[in-house]
């Protein structure tokens, strides 16, 4: 059977189910593709053929006996290399990491692995996810399959381009600020960060443990609900899991959106926004309102100052999480490399992390240990946590009055390699839409919503209220079947 | 507007244990300047009474069994990772110089 990659994960596990394909054959296929397009788009740190080879044949096996698991049995996945996969060497793209080979698996890869899915690789990343082009990784650079020259978004953009390219049926990323919307907007796919709390983050390398989520990068609305129907849910190893019943995700995809009602947040258009790109989101808007969905213009008057808050509370939260990377337990490290040149304890620590860390992970660290140095503290730290409230506020007194909320993902289409680099800040600025929904912890998706006249893709972000992800898969889902953006495919 | 030093970048270096060549202490006191500058606009937010957020999921006290559970984890797969270990113990130099 010829192209198999193309297949989404709804249509590779009905094939599946009705023997017409084996994950051998599908896997091969996934693998083939990989051989031909990585050189140009440079998704994966590592490929994991081998063990996917392996996986495919035993979900074969099982398929045989009748004894599927469910599913993604037998469908590739890809992951990001900031989950840890017991035996296979997880980076977070940093040199620090560079020889890191987890003893143990996360908790969403497990889920997945044990519902039968074959992991085809590991995909490339912002360093420890800190960034939105995915060119701070200390491996590759990710090209945005769209265009060669541009970058794939971040800090998932090895997951986004690995869908886009069909080098993975599906894939894993991670959102604090972003991470997963912004880069599946860039690529055309579709990107879910559910509410905080609903996946288990057990195993992957924290960043900003109060704003990070993980989740599923995936061809369709459909597909991302399969996922998060297995990663949901309560998990002892992450006590911030929520105990809420996960429900059937598939049930609101058939459903029409009549009367739902859609608040249009009023601050994320208009100065700042590239004009096609704002006018696709409104088109959309108009499509959603034409299927019968109550469009209603809203305002959020603190969201201007969310991404500072971002800027203050993600980076102090960084300065903790990574000072486990210490040169003692795992990762580089001055005593492994020169023993007979180590002066004390401190020379450990601080010669490990400075050859090891990146420069975007070390302004992150030096900003958060500024605002938690003493005498600033209150200043920024405390300030930015109260400004949290009265966002996450905000959004909660619109959620009440409507269902959900719709506005673009980035201010534009994906930029050129290397266009910003040099200004951290302007940098920071393409998270602008993406970021505060974090803060508040609600969950959002992007998916396909047009293109531009150069052919870039542009998505739109739905946004709920907490544990919303059924009525988010509904709108989106409704999006979908009106339109065939979803369909469109890069050539490569 | 706050603008770091070059003094105030060597003092938050030290704090994050990361060492700086000259031309990176410039960079670096430019750069953390524009985001500082940059955060500064939260002064222009009323926060008097609003309580600090910190976390969203409203979940407080999560409880289990005072079991203890071996860990799956053998040493020698520690070992593997890490660049000191003799089997028990982690091993690095002294915290003070001889």
């Amino acid at each position: 059977m010829e192209n198999l990659y193309k297949l989404t994960l709804k249509e590779a596990s009905d094939k599946l189910e009705k023997g017409e394909i084996t994950s051998l054959e599908l896997t091969n296929s996934v693998l083939q593709r990989i051989e031909e397009v990585e050189p140009k788009v440079e998704a994966f740190i590592t490929v994991t053929k081998e063990l996917a080879i392996k996986q495919a044949e035993e979900s074969d096996k099982r398929r045989g006996e009748g004894k599927t698991l469910s599913p993604v049995d037998g469908i590739p996945i890809a992951v990001k290399d900031l989950y840890c996969t017991k035996g296979v060497r997880t980076t977070a793209a940093s040199k620090i990491l560079d020889d890191f080979v987890p003893s143990f698996e996360s908790t969403a890869t497990k889920k997945l692995l044990d519902a039968g899915a074959v992991m085809v690789g590991k995909t490339n990343l912002d360093q420890f996810a800190m960034g939105s082009s995915t060119e701070t990784s200390a491996y590759k650079q990710t090209k945005n399959p769209w265009d060669l020259t541009r970058i794939p978004g971040g800090s998932s953009g090895g997951s986004a381009a690995a869908v886009a390219a069909d080098m993975c049926t599906a894939a894993l990323g991670t959102d604090t600020g972003g991470s997963i919307r912004q880069p599946a907007n860039l690529c055309n796919i579709v990107g879910l960060k559910p509410t905080y709390g609903r996946v288990s983050r057990y195993g992957v390398m924290a960043m900003a443990s109060s704003l990070d989520c993980i989740g599923p990068m995936t061809k369709t609305v459909e597909d991302a609900s399969i996922l998060l129907q297995i990663l949901a849910g309560k998990d002892e190893k992450d006590a911030t899991t929520l105990p809420d019943p996960v429900p059937d995700y598939s049930k609101t995809l058939k459903k029409d959106i009549k009367g739902i009602k859609i608040g249009i947040p009023k601050e994320f258009f208009g100065e700042g926004m590239n004009s096609e790109s704002e006018k696709i989101v409104k088109d959309a808007i108009e499509k959603l309102k034409e299927q019968g969905a109550e469009i209603k213009t809203i305002s959020l008057p603190s969201i201007k100052y969310a991404l500072a808050v971002y800027y203050v509370l993600m980076p102090a939260e960084v300065a903790s999480n990574l000072a486990r990377y210490d040169g003692v337990r795992y990762g580089h490290s001055k005593i492994k490399d020169n023993k007979s040149d180590v002066k004390d304890l401190d020379d450990v620590y601080v010669t490990s992390r400075t050859e090891g860390f990146g420069d975007e992970a070390k302004r992150r660290i030096m900003l958060g240990n500024y605002v938690l140095s003493s005498g600033y503290y209150d200043a920024y730290y405390k300030k930015a946590q109260q400004v949290r409230t009265i966002v996450k506020e905000e959004f909660e007194k619109e959620f009440e009055e409507v269902d959900l909320m719709v506005t673009p993902v980035s201010p534009g289409p994906a930029f050129k390699l290397g266009e910003k680099t040099d200004d951290p800040l302007t940098m920071y600025l393409e998270d602008i839409h993406t970021v505060p929904i974090n803060p508040a912890g609600v969950p959002a998706i992007s998916i396909p919503a047009g293109f531009t006249k150069d052919n870039l893709p542009v998505g739109m972000q739905i946004i709920g209220p907490q544990l919303g992800e059924e009525k988010i898969f509904q709108v989106a889902r409704a999006f979908e079947k009106a339109t065939d953006f979803h369909h469109q495919r890069p050539s490569l | 507007m706050t603008k770091l030093s070059k003094k105030d970048v060597e003092h938050i270096a030290k704090l994050s244990k990361l060492k700086l060549s000259e031309s990176e202490k410039e960079k670096f006191a430019s750069q953390l300047s524009g985001v500082i500058e940059y955060v500064e606009q939260l002064d222009e937010v009323d926060t008097e009474g609003v309580e600090p957020t910190s976390q969203v999921t409203g979940l407080e006290n999560i409880y289990r069994e005072d079991e203890v559970k071996r860990s799956s984890i053998k040493h020698e797969e520690i070992e593997k990772n890490a660049p000191g270990f003799d089997g028990e113990s982690f091993i690095v130099p002294g915290v003070f110089n001889k």
